[in-house]
């Protein structure tokens, strides 16, 4: 498992840069595959402790369970939880059917850029990789953001030699991307080799289907699936050819490219 | 073993294509992927159906060409990375831009490459980015890549065209020993020589481009080279005071004896800590990212170099390098920018502009002021504070920086030689006499606790009549009725006894007077005394005798006070700085101060005296 370890190193070293180089520094946390296997890191970095809080944007159309399972790892590993919601937008029928990038950009970005604003975060760490879409592919490790969140893409700042970006003028914030050399495979292979425990709405559990990448329940569908196990993902993934966020209703078209370029994550 | 695990990979390789702008590259890696089987269902109909809807050709290169403005312009704007797998291994496609307005996304994606592929068009020749970018992956420590000589359709396959290309960039690569591994003729719109040997260019034998990837070499591992463990932070979370920091040549071992740089301070390696991993390690090497514990709990920071005494870094203030610059203002003499190496970070300008390089044909430019944006310079930077770093000819991660202007890293470079300055002498000396120095079983650490500080210096600088010696005296007054430990060093009394036989009148003497002044502060500071030092300058000036004496007195802190009449400029790296008129008193308190505040002065946390040490 050496390019395991190598992946595990290069993301430890950007978690330790991280927590070096910003006083208000957060981490996004979806309760995902991605997003705990970053925090699985955290712990590997700071030897068991993770010292910045984890933030759960909850759009209130997650899965039950995986609220369950937030509580339940945050309780058992003591993480400091901080839950952002977009009450307004949810108070005025905010929902998927007004349109997806409509519903995303609210109760996600939003929702993200209100939590970010309100508690003065500089940097904020995500699960994000460049296998996911062809946008992703195109981040640097520390992205930075301007004051209204946008992403400017066409002046990204030079990374070299594991030197990041870690100053920034006044009101803007950098976005922190310790998994982006990460593939999806490397993420069950990880999970396998730590024993990290993760939701079984990723498994098949009896009726041929599973989750392979998870979000609001309206936008995400399970695929056809007999994978039981971890082993077997990995076995189904090798075999696949379908991209892993087909299931995502957001991706769809250059919808992606949008939602990114307006701070989506 | 089932089918899958044929295709498991081992390991991983960064690869990047560059080359000039519209030469093809986002083609050949689109090309690359149909070819080898490795686009996402779906992939390939999306785009398409994007480009009909649109009324455009369908080009392999809108497969990773992901912004819409990328697509419109048919130009790639940022690098992006891909992945596939090909017999046992997984290749992390880095596709550059080759536009000379994108040169910094392309240096960020060559930087992490372990190989690359360079593109030239058949029909258009070698052109201006086609040498910059071979150049730059020189220097860039790329030395494993192939040339690709793409659009062979365009010239009818002709291997008249094709040798002429091979013998002229080989030549131009010559220039800097850069060799490249193979030449290889492809059409990648085509498909010819990218996956499979083409029928059109039977005159060439060589391996395709999926062929050469193979052949690339995973990066020699750095762990059989002497160690470096640059320190990338100290962490109290709980019980353990753990160093964090990622190994980026050598190993280390439970029980080794470190030396940090530039502090020249030791310790042993108690423990290598981990999470989640049973046993705890007692090795680690090269590439990983680690904490360890340490037998003795000396002060050090994120930034120093831990290395074996048989082999430790250049110290320095001046270095000559080779720097590439990418900054929205031209890099200048004068201007104040900040050098990081590893994980040091420390002021710097640029002292000399030697010359210019035009890339195209590595002439040398005349003399300049500036180095403009996309230009290489050789140039000398003189740093604000010493700085431990290797040559990039013997240490990869140790030997190479980038410079930041203002937020933004702007230039990058490596170091090609160590360049000699007033200091060397004694630092050199400093250093072998802390690696030499016998130790009784009192531990630094023991006598802090029964004095209640650590060692220290408090070094006053200032041009005579300024009222440095009445407030040194003041501080030393104060600190004794704290029940500190602390000694004024007065320098005329060396005079009469120890530097006896010095001609007062010889200047010659000068800098030995200074050397043995600070030999004596460091030998008390080692009885654990707060040492106040203040001095006539022996006739040399305050500033360069500063300077020897912390030369001298490393690895203890040094607290640094100057006094001035009126507004000058206090010398580098003062902590306090005291002009006009004082209240005196005021002023030594201040002084105290700022001695908790560097931990020296340890505060009485309820009945338990707790040693500061992660400041």
């Amino acid at each position: 498992m050496k390019h395991l370890r190598q992946l595990e190193d290069q993301s430890v070293y950007i978690l330790r840069e991280a927590y070096k180089h910003f006083n208000h520094l957060a981490m996004l946390w979806s309760m995902g595959k991605d997003s705990t296997v970053l925090l699985w890191l955290a712990r590997k970095a700071f030897f068991g402790h993770v010292p910045f809080p984890l933030l759960h944007v909850d759009t209130s159309y997650k899965i039950p369970a995986m609220i369950e399972y937030r509580d339940r790892i945050a309780r058992e590993w003591r993480l400091n939880l901080v839950v952002g919601q977009n009450k307004e937008a949810l108070a005025a029928g905010m929902n998927h059917t007004l349109g997806r990038d409509v519903c995303c950009t609210a109760l996600k970005t939003n929702a993200m850029k209100n939590l970010v604003e309100e508690r003065g975060y500089t940097g904020i760490i995500l699960g994000v990789r460049a296998d996911e879409d062809s946008t992703r592919a195109k981040e640097r490790y520390f992205s930075p953001r301007d004051k209204h969140g946008d992403w400017d893409f066409r002046d990204q700042p030079p990374e070299l030699w594991d030197q990041f970006k870690t100053t920034f003028p006044p009101g803007t914030h950098i976005r922190i991307h310790p998994l982006l050399d990460w593939t999806e495979i490397n993420i069950w292979e990880y999970i396998k080799h730590e024993n990290i425990p993760f939701m079984d709405l990723y498994l098949d559990r009896g009726d041929g289907t599973r989750y392979r990448s998870l979000g609001c329940a309206p936008c995400t569908m399970p695929i056809k699936s007999t994978a039981k196990t971890v082993d077997e993902i990995i076995v189904e993934l090798r075999k696949s050819t379908v991209a892993e966020r087909a299931g995502r209703a957001q991706d769809a078209g250059r919808g992606m490219e949008m939602l990114r370029k307006k701070g989506y994550m | 073993m089932t089918q899958h695990d044929q295709t498991k990979p081992q390991e991983s390789l960064n690869i990047v294509i560059v080359g000039h702008v519209d030469h093809g590259k986002s083609t050949l890696v689109g090309r690359l992927y149909a070819d080898t089987g490795s686009l996402p269902e779906g992939k390939l109909e999306k785009v398409q159906a994007i480009c009909r809807q649109q009324g455009k050709e369908f080009e392999y290169a809108f497969l990773f060409d992901a912004f819409l403005e990328e697509q419109e312009q048919g130009i790639t704007i940022d690098t992006a990375r891909t992945f596939f797998i090909w017999n046992g291994r997984q290749y992390i496609i880095i596709d550059a831009p080759g536009h000379k307005e994108f040169l910094k996304n392309m240096i960020s994606g060559a930087a992490r490459a372990e190989a690359a592929l360079l593109l030239i068009d058949a029909l258009e020749g070698v052109r201006e980015q086609s040498k910059k970018h071979g150049y730059l992956l020189s220097l860039l420590g790329v030395t494993q890549f192939a040339v690709v000589v793409n659009k062979m359709d365009l010239v009818g396959y002709r291997q008249d065209v094709f040798d002429g290309i091979e013998k002229e960039y080989r030549e131009f690569l010559g220039q800097f020993r850069a060799v490249p591994q193979q030449m290889i003729p492809v059409s990648a719109k085509m498909g010819d020589n990218i996956a499979v040997r083409s029928g059109n260019m039977n005159w060439y034998q060589g391996p395709t481009v999926l062929d050469t990837l193979a052949l690339f070499k995973k990066e020699q591992v750095r762990s059989e080279q002497p160690l470096r463990f640059p320190l990338q932070d100290v962490y109290k979370f709980d019980a353990r005071r753990i160093l964090a920091g990622r190994i980026t040549a050598g190993r280390l071992k439970v029980g080794d004896q470190l030396v940090f740089s530039p502090s020249n301070k030791t310790a042993v390696v108690q423990s290598i800590e981990g999470f989640n991993v049973d046993p705890p390690p007692a090795e680690a090497q090269a590439g990983q990212s680690v904490g360890i514990t340490l037998d003795e709990q000396i002060f050090v920071e994120r930034g120093e170099i831990a290395s074996h005494r048989d082999s430790v870094p250049l110290v320095s203030t001046a270095v000559r390098v080779n720097l590439f610059w990418m900054g929205r203002r031209p890099l200048e003499k004068g201007r104040k920018y900040v050098l990081r190496l590893a994980t040091r970070e420390v002021p710097c300008e640029v002292a000399v502009i030697h010359r210019i390089i035009d890339t195209a044909d590595l002439a040398q430019l005349q003399e300049s002021q500036s180095v403009a944006r996309n230009q290489v310079a050789e140039l000398t930077l003189r740093v604000k504070s010493p700085l431990a770093f290797d040559l990039s000819s013997s240490f990869e991660s140790t030997g190479r920086f980038v410079l930041v202007d203002e937020y933004d890293i702007s230039g990058g470079g490596i170091i090609t030689e160590l360049v000699h300055d007033e200091q060397e002498g004694l630092r050199e000396e400093a250093r072998q006499r802390e690696y030499a120095w016998l130790t009784g079983d009192v531990r630094s650490e023991d006598r802090a606790l029964q004095y209640g500080h650590r060692a220290a210096i408090v070094l006053f600088t200032g041009s005579a009549q300024t009222g440095k010696t009445f407030l040194a005296r003041r501080v030393e007054a104060l600190l004794v009725a704290d029940s500190r430990h602390a000694y004024l060093l007065e320098g005329e009394n060396l005079l009469q006894g120890l530097d006896a036989d010095l001609s007062a009148a010889d200047p010659s003497f000068a800098s030995e007077r200074v050397r043995r002044y600070g030999e004596v502060a460091r030998l008390l500071i080692d009885t654990g005394l707060i040492v106040v030092s203040t001095s006539k300058t022996f006739g040399i000036n305050y500033q360069r005798m500063a300077e020897m004496i912390r030369t001298l007195v490393q690895p203890a802190p040094v607290i640094a006070v100057h006094m001035s009449r009126a507004g000058e400029e206090p010398p580098p790296n003062t902590d306090l700085h005291f002009a006009g008129p004082q209240d005196f008193d005021a002023a030594a308190r201040q002084i105290l101060e700022e001695l908790k505040k560097r931990g020296v002065l340890i505060q009485p946390s309820g009945t338990k005296t707790h040693i500061q040490y992660s400041i």
